[in-house]
């Protein structure tokens, strides 16, 4: 049984997640690799996981990102 | 997580020599006197315009504009630049010097936003209204028993299977729409305590609710 696709995500988790300290440790490395195209999601497996499950470090990562990208604003 | 670290996450970032910007960097803020007095305000010039331009991208959860948060990002960037100038032998080369720094300034930017939160919280922490759930996940089953054998069976496990401290968690972001890092602020704890609660607490419900054949196995934990 599975009515309820929504739940079954938010509940879901990926065991190569490594977590906020991890990920926020090496954000500045990985957000560099993914400005240049150069498979940071194959290289930080662990980081990319961490991404799709928490928010505040996706936000964090889309801020750096767009901080790298323009830092004019 | 659900172990520990990703070990490959760690192992494969090398330390570089430093590219010229980044070693000017470098090199100019552990001067002395009016050349380490430039590079700080350069620096500190910077940071503001990235804090400006993430408290701007941020504006719409902070229900804040004009003074206030350009008040915000002014105390990010001042706050980053003391991690930064504290930190500097940290920087490994891994990055350029600027993405290290810059991250100093969006966490700054981050936590400034968690905490202002509480200035004006839409819900208060303790509350607790199953009926939000499905607005909370963004979605419900097609059948109205569905959602209400779904729901029941949740609540059960989140009352009967999670310790106080995950049930606390759950209930305030998930039932209440607390932003984790708001959490981790009223708490006095770290993001990456909350989300660990988080992550342990979504997977034990998450196989209660598969073992009592209310979800799927997931397939990732089949060998």
């Amino acid at each position: 049984m599975n009515g309820w696709p929504a739940l079954e995500r938010f509940l879901r988790t990926d065991p190569r997640d490594v977590g906020c300290t991890e990920a926020m440790e090496l954000l500045h490395v990985y957000v560099e690799l993914v400005a240049a195209d150069a498979a940071a999601a194959r290289r930080y497996p662990g980081i990319a996981a961490h991404l799709q499950a928490c928010g505040p470090c996706a936000e964090d990562f889309e801020g750096l990102l767009a901080a790298i990208r323009d830092p004019a604003g | 997580m659900g172990t520990a670290d990703h070990p490959a996450d760690r192992t494969s970032v090398v330390s570089p020599q430093l590219d010229p910007d980044s070693a000017e960097w470098v090199r100019t803020l552990t001067s002395f006197g009016a050349e380490r007095e430039a590079a700080v305000a350069r620096l500190h010039e910077l940071l503001l315009r990235i804090a400006r331009g993430e408290a701007r991208r941020r504006s719409r959860q902070l229900r804040v504009t004009g003074p206030e948060l350009d008040d915000l990002a002014y105390q990010a960037a001042a706050d980053a630049l003391l991690g930064i100038t504290g930190k500097l032998g940290q920087f490994r080369g891994e990055s350029r010097f600027t993405s290290w720094a810059y991250k100093f300034v969006i966490f700054e930017v981050s936590t400034k936003i968690g905490r202002h939160f509480w200035r004006n919280p839409s819900v208060p922490l303790d509350a607790e209204d199953w009926d939000r759930l499905p607005d909370r996940l963004g979605s419900q089953p097609a059948q109205e028993s569905e959602l209400r054998e779904l729901t029941d069976a949740l609540r059960r496990a989140v009352d009967s299977e999670l310790t106080q401290r995950q049930r606390q968690v759950f209930v305030a972001i998930v039932l209440n729409g607390v932003p984790l890092e708001a959490l981790a602020a009223e708490l006095g704890s770290t993001r990456g305590a909350i989300y660990k609660i988080m992550f342990d607490a979504r997977r034990k419900l998450r196989a209660i609710l598969a073992a009592s054949g209310y979800l799927d196995d997931d397939p990732s934990r089949r060998s």
